[in-house]
């Protein structure tokens, strides 16, 4: 999707890439930001129905941003080295349907996905289209774990 | 230690206060550097270039710091179990440098668990405002709680 709105086709996929979450990262995430007990140590993940130490949903959901920054600043970059203009990518205004499937466990790798399931034009703001997609993530078993339906802006071709 | 607070003690219509939080600029940085390395988190010029309209923090770090207060100020208190999800989630404002966020957590409504016996889940909706008062992030989601009986 280094491409403008004009330019995505619904059914489109785009891979975003892996991530494996260690425990030190499960543990200082939580501690800034989800300090509940089963994403704190071993030892109290043990206690409870996770039985073993997990990510902040919060967390699965920071490192799909990141894979997804990631990718569309290295596609932005390939445009320009083609010598196009890349289109710019806007903020979103929320999500819906967001999932925590299963537990990600200290260890686990996650591989992120965007499918494109919508497009809408953006009454408001003409240079700017909105498109909607489903982000996935499956673990290293080939499981859905996380899922959500995804809205972002993304810039129009200049008329 | 006093007892944690289980599934049966929450009714619809509930509302906790989940307190306050002011959001630094090194906070957004360090977030967005880390997780959402998109110019109008990094910079300010590009954030006035924005729809922005400044440099503003990611809406997962604003979504992750409430997620705090929620943790500190309410589940840590409670039973709880983890969530299965989020129903909806808007980002409704940015959130800049110096502001400062107050949420809290309404009961809108709970259901028992016909899977899982010793739990409930109760549908929690989250709002955060700034220091105007302006909504700046509403979710709604499910979060299971353990109840009474199986804490005993």
């Amino acid at each position: 999707m280094s491409g403008f709105f004009e330019d995505i086709e619904i059914g489109e996929t785009l891979e975003l890439g892996d991530h494996t979450f260690s425990a030190d990262d499960i543990i200082r995430f939580a501690r800034k930001y989800d300090p509940q007990p089963f994403h704190l140590s071993e030892e109290a993940a043990a206690g409870t129905h996770f039985g073993r130490l997990c990510a902040s949903g919060w967390h699965t959901a920071a490192i799909f941003m990141k894979l997804w920054v990631t990718k569309h600043q290295a596609l932005q970059d390939d445009a320009r080295a083609a010598g196009r203009t890349p289109a710019r990518l806007g903020p979103s205004p929320g999500f819906q349907d967001l999932k925590w499937i299963r537990p990600v466990f200290a260890g686990d790798t996650l591989r992120y996905s965007r499918i494109v399931t919508g497009k809408t034009e953006s009454r408001s703001r003409p240079e700017w289209g909105l498109v909607h997609s489903d982000m996935l993530a499956h673990n290293q078993d080939g499981t859905l774990v996380f899922s959500f339906k995804g809205t972002v802006f993304v810039e129009r071709k200049r008329a | 230690m006093t007892e944690l607070i289980p599934y049966e003690d929450f009714a619809p219509g509930q509302e906790y206060d989940l307190g306050s939080l002011t959001v630094s600029r090194e906070e957004i940085l360090e977030f967005a550097g880390e997780f959402d390395p998109q110019p109008f988190h990094l910079d300010e010029e590009a954030g006035k270039a924005s729809i922005l309209g400044g440099l503003a923090a990611s809406g997962w770090h604003t979504g992750s710091m409430v997620m705090r207060l929620l943790a500190e100020n309410l589940l840590n208190k409670t039973t709880g179990r983890g969530s299965p999800g989020i129903g909806k989630l808007q980002w409704l404002r940015p959130v800049f440098p110096g502001d400062t966020l107050s949420a809290k957590a309404e009961v809108l409504d709970m259901k028992e668990l016909r899977s899982r016996p010793d739990l409930g889940l109760v549908n929690v909706r989250v709002t955060a405002v700034n220091q105007s008062g302006d909504n700046v992030i509403i979710w709604e989601n499910p979060i299971l709680f353990a109840k009474r009986e199986v804490e005993a």
